[in-house]
């Protein structure tokens, strides 16, 4: 059943022999390939000098095109971003709106706000390994992040469920960042069980008059709009058939906006609560009670970058600036074996990281259907990144200590308690352990890959 | 950058596989492991005449383009498989360091008769104490007339009962972990001074201490440069390191499909085992270590031939990864079987002594840890 090589020699084909090259033509073909025999018999290598026009083999060096792609994206960033923002990135500073929005605008006037959405809706139409490229290089350069709940959020579920009314009415605002948008999903009762939501909307003529509270809502405070998930159909035989999806104008009135302050001292969540809120019926995406099909959607839509590699890659090395600032027993704390040690296997574990969505990239490049990897990323994305604050408190010690909220806006002109890199660090670990809950906490995604994977 | 596998490599990879499932079971292995000699010699021949043996070789040296990747394939199989032939001791290290070091006479002395399936090769080089320095060299080569005498202790040298010439590491100058002061030397298993004490490995493998005293070589004896050896040696380990991480890879695989496969089978408490949701998340934790073994091991395969800093760094980042996580998914392999992980009769414990073992060659993940880090 299988081909020796003795028997391949005996038709003329041994080692070196350029026979059965691939159809791509690609490479110096030393594989002994034949359609009539089970087996082959060598191996491949890329031949760099060859021009190429099929696919090349395997190999981690990025094509001269992404290259290019990269320094191009790495030039705009360098004379676009500005520098008051960059500043309040590199140094852990607070974020206003505006920081957000002009930051929005300059990326909308250059076409690159929404990688992610087809070209006609206005998107970039870049290759997946271009996407990734882009957001580690605006990682690498401090930029803030584009607020996702428009633009990779509600945007991909009116372009794909919603009306032609609705396309018009909200695509353009939010690629401009002219609308602000926030997510109404949790409540008080649904979290992780997230179909056990109980806000109500009840159908009176042309509106729905909606009642109940969200919670846990990003930027609330900010937002122009809400995108909800809302019950009308309390009488569904499941929890997950009764649910609709609406738009709500957030200036409607009846609904009120309440902080929630968290660990850090930061406002970054809110209770949003509606009280007899009418909202128009033509705010409805899709169908009534078809809502929990576009929330599934929207939650597997965002997928690329989810790991957030860039932004862990550029904490790591502020980590290791911190680690070479400190002091330890009279040396550099970098110099500590123990704590170095620590520092290397977080660094492995984000090469790790970083490899596994490069070969999920690789797959879907070659035309493969995403799977379930996003969830494994989001996993250990999130335990990279809070083990990358966890070292950094540990670096600072007792500078740890002083709570100086000031500290973390810019224009503070006071002298600093300890080093200037301390302040943010204690409110940043505090902050972050927000990442293995939210977006379905890590232990929901376990229990998603063991149902879909694992198929326990 | 691609990191999928071309349709080329697919097929390598399928026709191992097939390979394994029809004519290495794990009857067979265990047959194999039990033999007076530890391996099949007739399956070390199938292996030169499918041409396996010439694939981390040049055309130049009349192998098949020397292709890292259309290794790392062979040996993620030879994990699935548990493959006791000498792969890595013989092709993966011997052959390697004389087609590394060797001149051109050496060359065609040896590789044709290797890559034929007509000679084993085994490479001595740690020693007692040494622990994973690589330049910890305590071996000694005096320089004399027509040749060099060899003495020292040699510590688990893979395969040298069967091998017919053993690469022996040696120093004529320098302290004992200086990396200048190496020469490498191709001593035949025969030859007087050299004593050869086999044994078992735990994993099934046949490994042996030698030891060298007075043991005289002749010149043509002597690998490349004197006392230059080092960096060929460190390539030529790392290429290796990265091969195993493969492997491992293979057997993590296998492990944890086995494991999965018993979750879904063994019924208690009226249903199967995956049904309890905490062995649901132990299950995607072996996953996600599995998965993140093969990025590694992909990424350090794919780096071998970059600067040898990168190279450093990838490979040791590889293996240290692939210690804890292959001993997280050997480990639980054995724990979510029960009582039959623990039993010689199941395939698990082999594949799990196997990865633990695996940890052990050339650098632990502690020591590569710390060479990550740059400071080994």
């Amino acid at each position: 059943m299988y081909r020796t090589r003795g028997e391949f020699a005996a038709d003329g084909i041994g080692p070196g022999n350029r026979y059965g090259m691939t159809a791509s033509g690609c490479g110096v073909a030393t594989l002994l390939v034949r359609p009539d025999c089970i087996y082959i018999s060598g191996a491949v290598r890329p031949d760099s000098g060859a021009a190429c026009e099929g696919r090349v083999v395997m190999n981690i060096e990025l094509t001269s095109a992404d290259r290019a792609f990269r320094d191009e994206v790495r030039a705009f960033l360098a004379t676009s971003l500005p520098p008051d923002i960059k500043r309040r990135v590199e140094n852990g500073l607070e974020l206003g709106r505006e920081d957000y929005a002009s930051w929005h605008r300059i990326l909308y006037e250059k076409g690159w706000v929404a990688p992610g959405w087809p070209v006609d809706h206005g998107g970039t139409g870049w290759t997946h390994m271009q996407r990734y490229l882009y957001d580690e290089e605006s990682a690498a350069a401090s930029a803030p992040r584009i607020m996702p709940f428009g633009v990779n959020m509600v945007g991909p579920v009116i372009f794909t469920f919603g009306n032609s009314a609705q396309k018009a009415r909200y695509l353009p605002r939010i690629l401009s960042g002219e609308d602000w948008w926030c997510q109404g999903y949790s409540e008080p009762g649904a979290g992780s069980d997230l179909a056990n939501l109980r806000t109500r909307a009840e159908r009176d003529g042309d509106v729905y008059v909606v009642n109940g509270q969200k919670t846990w809502t990003t930027s609330a405070h900010w937002a122009d709009h809400i995108f909800c998930l809302v019950r009308t159909d309390p009488d569904a035989a499941k929890p997950q058939q009764g649910i609709s999806f609406l738009l709500i104008d957030m200036r409607s009135s009846g609904i009120e906006v309440k902080p929630i302050i968290t660990i850090d001292g930061g406002h970054e969540v809110n209770d949003v609560f509606f009280e007899d809120v009418r909202v128009p019926v033509e705010n409805l995406v899709g169908e009534e009670n078809r809502g929990w099909t576009y929330a599934k959607f929207l939650l597997s839509f965002e997928r690329a970058g989810i790991a957030d590699v860039g932004r862990s890659k550029k904490q790591l090395a502020g980590l290791k600036r911190i680690a070479a600032a400190e002091l330890s027993n009279g040396r550099p704390l970098s110099e500590d074996d123990r704590f170095r040690e620590k520092i290397a296997s977080l660094e492995i574990d984000l090469l790790a990281l970083e490899y596994t969505e490069l070969r999920a990239l690789s797959r879907q490049t070659s035309g493969e259907e995403p799977g379930t990897e996003a969830n494994i990323l989001k996993i250990r994305g999130t335990e990279v990144q809070q083990r990358i604050t966890e070292l950094a408190l540990e670096a600072v010690g007792t500078y740890a200590n002083p709570y100086v909220p000031e500290a973390l806006k810019d224009g503070w002109n006071e002298e600093p308690i300890g080093p200037e890199y301390a302040a943010s660090v204690a409110p940043r670990y505090f902050n972050w352990r927000k990442a293995s809950i939210y977006g379905g906490s890590n232990e929901i995604q376990k229990g998603i890959v063991a149902k879909l994977v694992l198929e326990l | 950058m691609d990191l999928s596998y071309g349709e080329d490599h697919t097929l390598l990879s399928e026709s191992i596989a097939r390979f394994i499932q029809n004519d290495y079971d794990f009857e067979t292995r265990s047959r194999i492991a039990a033999s007076d000699l530890g391996f099949d010699p007739t399956v070390w021949q199938q292996f030169a005449d499918l041409g396996w043996l010439a694939i981390p070789f040049s055309e130049d040296e009349g192998g098949l383009g020397a292709d890292p990747v259309s290794v790392m394939i062979l040996m993620e199989q030879f994990g699935r498989g548990l493959v006791l032939e000498p792969y890595v001791p013989s092709i993966l290290l011997g052959g390697r360091l004389i087609a590394s070091m060797g001149g051109a006479e050496q060359r065609s002395r040896y590789l044709g008769d290797l890559i034929e399936g007509k000679i084993q090769l085994a490479f001595g080089h740690g020693e007692p104490g040494g622990r994973y320095a690589l330049a910890h060299v305590a071996t000694r080569a005096e320089g004399g007339a027509g040749g060099f005498t060899l003495s020292g202790h040699k510590a688990v040298v893979h395969n040298a009962e069967a091998a017919d010439f053993i690469i022996v590491s040696a120093r004529g100058s320098g302290e004992v972990r200086a990396q200048d002061g190496i020469s490498l030397f191709v001593v035949p298993r025969e030859t007087p001074g050299l004593t050869v004490r086999p044994y078992r490995t735990v994993d099934g493998f046949r490994a042996a201490e030698l030891v060298l005293k007075g043991a005289q070589v002749g010149e043509d004896a002597l690998l490349g440069e004197e006392g230059g050896a080092y960096p060929a040696i460190e390539a030529v380990t790392d290429r290796a390191v990265a091969a195993v991480c493969s492997e491992a890879v293979g057997v993590m695989d296998l492990l944890r499909e086995t494991t999965l496969e018993y979750l879904k089978t063994r019924q208690q408490f009226g249903r199967p085992l995956g049904a309890f949701q905490v062995l649901q998340h132990r299950a995607v934790d072996m996953l996600i270590a599995c998965e993140e073994a093969r990025s590694l091991a992909l990424m350090a395969t794919l780096s071998l031939d970059k600067s040898a800093p990168e190279r450093r760094r990838a490979v040791s980042a590889a293996k240290a990864h692939m210690g804890n996580s292959g001993r997280k998914v050997g480990q639980e392999a054995v724990q979510l079987h029960g009582g039959m992980g623990v039993t010689d009769e199941l395939k698990v414990g082999h594949y799990f002594k196997r990865l633990t073992m695996i940890d052990t060659f050339f650098g632990d993940a502690a020591h590569h840890l710390d060479r990550f880090a740059g400071d080994a």
